[in-house]
């Protein structure tokens, strides 16, 4: 925590913290307590005169079908998209993990969408998947599919996913490679040596001793869904068809910059916090806790 | 250069006193060594006088200056610490130059003196290496090094050959010795080993949780130990203590056995004497019954215990010895080897 | 590693050439179409290999004013913002994190820990989670618009301090003892001894904070209403609206690859320092 010898005391130590703590108060304690008082608050109509009203604004979303969908929808675009992306990542982290010689020219070809903006990811997705022109609705017409994620929300979702969690890949594969390289080559011989084939291997010896990764990324991509993604909804759907796309974030955004909700949008961003404080907390709780080799 | 003076020096962590009134004066070139097991207070001593702890009470005297609130560069002190603490982005000419560029001397001066440096030292053909490309006894001179160049009144060492190997320690020993000598700079020197501290110290201070037990001489403190701590810690292999009663001249150990004894002091007490006091004499009083042998070439040690008792013993028998085990060997010692502690206080019995 | 049969080595090649083919899919379409004239690309089937047309949409699209039918800012000049702004945050965040860890690590003061605390609670506090009150304060502040306004309020940064605070924590004590009786203050053992030896603690973090910065895109998304502040980040979600209407994908996709470009050669060419800033700042 601390060094055993200090510089003796002066004002120095101030002056250095200063910036850091000027730029956390003014543009991260004051808005989010801005937040927690307007979260309070109702305004009206012509936001001349507001009102404090306790927990309305929260009583309100709790009965709000929209918002209580939205809340759900988050939650499992969330762990679809943690799901997709990091098996994905994890069998090929396993194969590459075989290799040799070139598992470095591999882990360079698969890295590099973690560099993609998310609204690039998403604006290579649409142009993918555009209706009239894409490449996959071309294909995809073939199977007797006809694709308009414009028109259906199923599709939207599907597409939303789909670019979110390519994006991501890049990011889990690293942190799987690295987990399993650093598992000793001793280990893996001695299951060999038992009898243990490379799927029992796999399963039984490399995917228990890598679990603290898997929660760790868990979490991670949780939060990468949650807040990450909005550039790639607002490049794909922007929210729609008709909602069907629109996740918590998207929605804190829309409600106050579009429909200028503010006590509203507020008490979604108080949510919010909720939500990011309690992940930090599992996040900081669990995934200290590491496998003794 | 310059003498030192503790006076009544005391260190407390949160209450807890770690260091007792420590007192003490260091000659001017005097090259003291701080000896102690670990945790007897002898490092914090060591960075009190550095100015790297904060002293609680009492006074530290560099030259004839109080220097309790003087910061660490201000004392004309250099340091080499047990991990040589060399900065690893620099060369080992950078590390040496680096004390001398903060005081702001001149480059040539800074220059002369570098080399003159490592050649006392004999790196001057590493002088443009990184300190990761040296092995630990090169790593070592240049800590050296980094102390000479500044020509300081005071060298500090801080358990400086720990890191290294058995033999480039033995080396090393000598050459600091010699090193001291020849630049006559008052030295303290903190060590753990008390066979470091025998062959490099004029004199030792012997530090036991957080208490000096003695200061003086190697050969003062190896002939007449004032505390039980002392008489056990310096020597190898250890003294043997045994339990005695003392009437009218005459010791009576725990297994009835007696020896004439003149003392002038009378009732029980702890008799201290070294294994190698102890020779071997068919009509001895001591008699040990040996339980293991140790061939060491110059001498044997045999273990065992004082017959029909518990109390262990050692002696150590000249040359090579066969003994079997069980044998019942008997010893005496000359009267000036017999030292006498008193139970309770633990603090010697003068005559 | 053990076993070696040609069939499973094989199959370990193929299913990682597989995984390579679909994680490159849609960064090759994206140059494809940005290697083939206007008019193609409105053509169905849409090319999957690339035409002769990608120096001329380059140069279109670097000089030229976009997209037809748009006013938006040129493209040179949204590419310098982002640089800007990606640098801006990436060194800002540097300096003032290695200060705070500085001051945290090496001096005892009162309200240390409170501090400490402090800095803590910006990890749980997105800018998501906050837009509507900071993008009020930055307007009340003036600095909509602005480089400012861009950067000031993403560059407090928690992840940043931790990582060199952790980073100060394992330089051994001694350091700063040696440097003490060197004669060293503070502010010269900082700039002499902590930052030569972080020095590949903070290369690795420059590559991941301006990752970052470059791929800003909700902040600054509603704090530029001028056209002369947007990012090239931001301009692909304007393009593709217009591109709806009159398609000019060429165009688009050589927007899109020049604004994932500096990001993508960042990661490949620092590859190590990108893996080490990122395992440590995350863990």
């Amino acid at each position: 925590m601390l060094k055993r010898v200090h510089f003796p005391p002066s004002v120095l130590p101030y002056l250095l913290v200063a910036p850091q703590v000027i730029i956390t108060l003014v543009f991260f304690i004051w808005p989010a307590s801005q937040a927690l008082y307007q979260s309070f608050l109702i305004e009206d109509a012509f936001g001349l005169s507001s009102e404090f009203v306790w927990f309305e604004n929260f009583v309100y979303l709790w009965n709000d079908e929209i918002y209580l969908a939205t809340f759900w929808r988050t939650g499992w675009f969330s762990l679809a998209v943690a799901g997709l992306s990091m098996s994905f990542a994890l069998v090929l982290a396993g194969f590459a993990d075989r290799v040799v010689r070139g598992a470095m020219i591999y882990r360079t070809l698969l890295i590099w969408p973690y560099a993609v903006a998310p609204v690039l990811a998403g604006a290579l997705w649409v142009f993918m998947f555009n209706p009239t022109l894409g490449i996959f609705p071309y294909f995809l017409e073939f199977a007797g599919i006809d694709w308009n994620h414009y028109l259906k929300s199923g599709q939207a979702m599907l597409l939303v996913i789909l670019a979110a969690a390519w994006k991501q890949v890049a990011y889990n594969f690293l942190f799987y490679l690295a987990a399993m390289q650093s598992i000793p080559k001793t280990v893996i011989e001695a299951a060999a040596i038992d009898g243990a084939g490379p799927i029992k291997r796999f399963a039984t010896i490399i995917f228990p001793l890598i679990s603290p990764t898997t929660f760790f990324l868990l979490v991670i991509n949780a939060v990468y869904a949650f807040f990450d993604t909005f550039g790639i909804i607002h490049a794909i759907t922007q929210g729609g068809p008709a909602g069907s796309t629109t996740i918590l974030v998207y929605k804190v955004f829309n409600d106050g910059f579009v429909g200028l909700d503010l006590g509203g949008s507020a008490a979604q961003s108080v949510i919010l916090m909720f939500l990011v404080i309690s992940m930090t907390v599992v996040q900081f709780g669990y995934v200290e806790r590491k496998v003794e080799y | 250069m310059a003498n030192i003076n503790l006076v009544n020096l005391t260190k407390s962590y949160d209450n807890t006193e770690v260091l007792h009134h420590i007192e003490g004066s260091i000659a001017d070139g005097e090259f003291i060594v701080i000896v102690g097991p670990s945790g007897c207070g002898k490092s914090t001593l060591l960075r009190m006088i550095a100015g790297l702890e904060t002293v609680t009470s009492g006074e530290v005297f560099i030259g004839d200056k109080m220097v309790n609130d003087v910061e660490p560069a201000h004392r004309d002190i250099a340091m080499v610490f047990q991990n040589y603490a060399l900065y690893p982005h620099m060369s080992v000419e950078q590390n040496m130059a680096y004390g001398l560029k903060i005081r702001g001397l001149p480059k040539d001066e800074i220059a002369k003196r570098v080399r003159e440096a490592a050649e006392i030292l004999e790196i001057t053909e590493y002088l443009s290496r990184k300190p990761r490309q040296l092995s630990g006894g090169q790593r070592q001179r240049v800590a050296m090094g980094r102390a000479i160049v500044r020509d300081p009144q005071v060298f500090l060492f801080d358990e400086p050959l720990s890191n290294l190997d058995a033999k480039l320690r033995v080396q090393m020993r000598l050459e600091i010795r010699k090193l001291q000598k020849r630049l006559g700079v008052t030295s303290i020197y903190v060590t753990h080993d008390q066979v470091e501290a025998m062959t490099l110290g004029d004199r030792l201070m012997v530090l036991n949780a957080g208490y000096v037990e003695q200061f003086g001489t190697p050969v003062e403190l190896y002939q007449c130990p004032e505390t039980v701590f002392v008489a056990g810690f310096i020597g190898s292999p250890s003294m043997n203590f045994l339990s005695v009663t003392v009437a009218d001249g005459v010791l009576t150990l725990e297994n009835g056995a007696t020896v004439a004894f003149s003392n002038g002091h009378s009732g029980t007490a702890l008799l201290g004497v070294r294994p190698e006091s102890l020779i071997a004499n068919p009509d001895g009083a001591v008699r040990l019954k040996v339980e293991m042998v140790e061939q060491l070439g110059a001498n044997t040690l045999v273990h065992g215990h004082l017959e029909g008792t518990g109390t262990e013993m050692v002696a150590s028998l000249p040359g090579i010895e066969t003994v079997e085990s069980g044998t019942v060997l008997r010893f005496d010692a000359p009267q000036e080897a017999l030292h006498l502690f008193d139970a309770a206080t633990q603090k010697r019995l003068e005559t | 590693m053990v076993e070696r049969r040609p069939f499973i080595v094989f199959l370990t090649h193929f299913i990682l050439v597989v995984g390579v083919v679909a994680i490159a899919l849609p960064i090759w379409i994206t140059f494809v179409a940005a290697s083939h004239s206007e008019i193609r690309m409105t053509q169905v089937p849409l090319p999957l290999w690339p035409g002769d047309q990608l120096w001329v949409n380059f140069k279109n699209t670097l000089f030229g004013n976009g997209l037809e039918g748009t006013e938006t800012a040129p493209v040179w000049l949204m590419l310098t913002n982002s640089l800007v702004m990606a640098m801006m945050i990436s060194i800002g965040k540097i300096a003032i994190s290695l200060l705070s860890a500085f001051a945290i690590v090496y001096f005892k003061f009162p309200f240390r820990m409170g501090i400490f605390w402090l800095i803590f609670i910006t990890l749980m506090l997105p800018v998501e989670v906050r837009i509507l009150p900071t993008f009020e304060v930055v307007a009340q502040l003036g600095m909509l618009n602005s480089y400012w306004g861009l950067t000031i309020p993403l560059i407090a940064s928690a992840t940043a301090t931790f990582m060199f605070r952790q980073v100060f924590l394992t330089i051994p004590d001694e350091m700063l003892e040696s440097a003490r009786i060197d004669g060293a203050g503070p502010m010269r053992f900082f700039w002499d001894i902590l930052l030569p030896l972080s020095r590949t603690n903070i290369a690795a973090l420059f590559v991941i904070l301006f990752i970052y910065g470059w791929n800003q895109y909700l902040w600054p998304l509603l704090i530029t209403t001028d056209q002369d502040m947007t990012t090239i980040v931001i301009s692909i979600k304007q393009m593709l609206e217009v591109a709806e209407a009159s398609p000019q994908w060429n165009i688009v996709m050589m927007v899109a690859l020049l604004a994932m470009l500096p990001p993508i050669l960042v990661v490949i060419g620092m590859q190590k320092l990108f893996v080490q800033g990122l395992t440590e700042t995350d863990k």
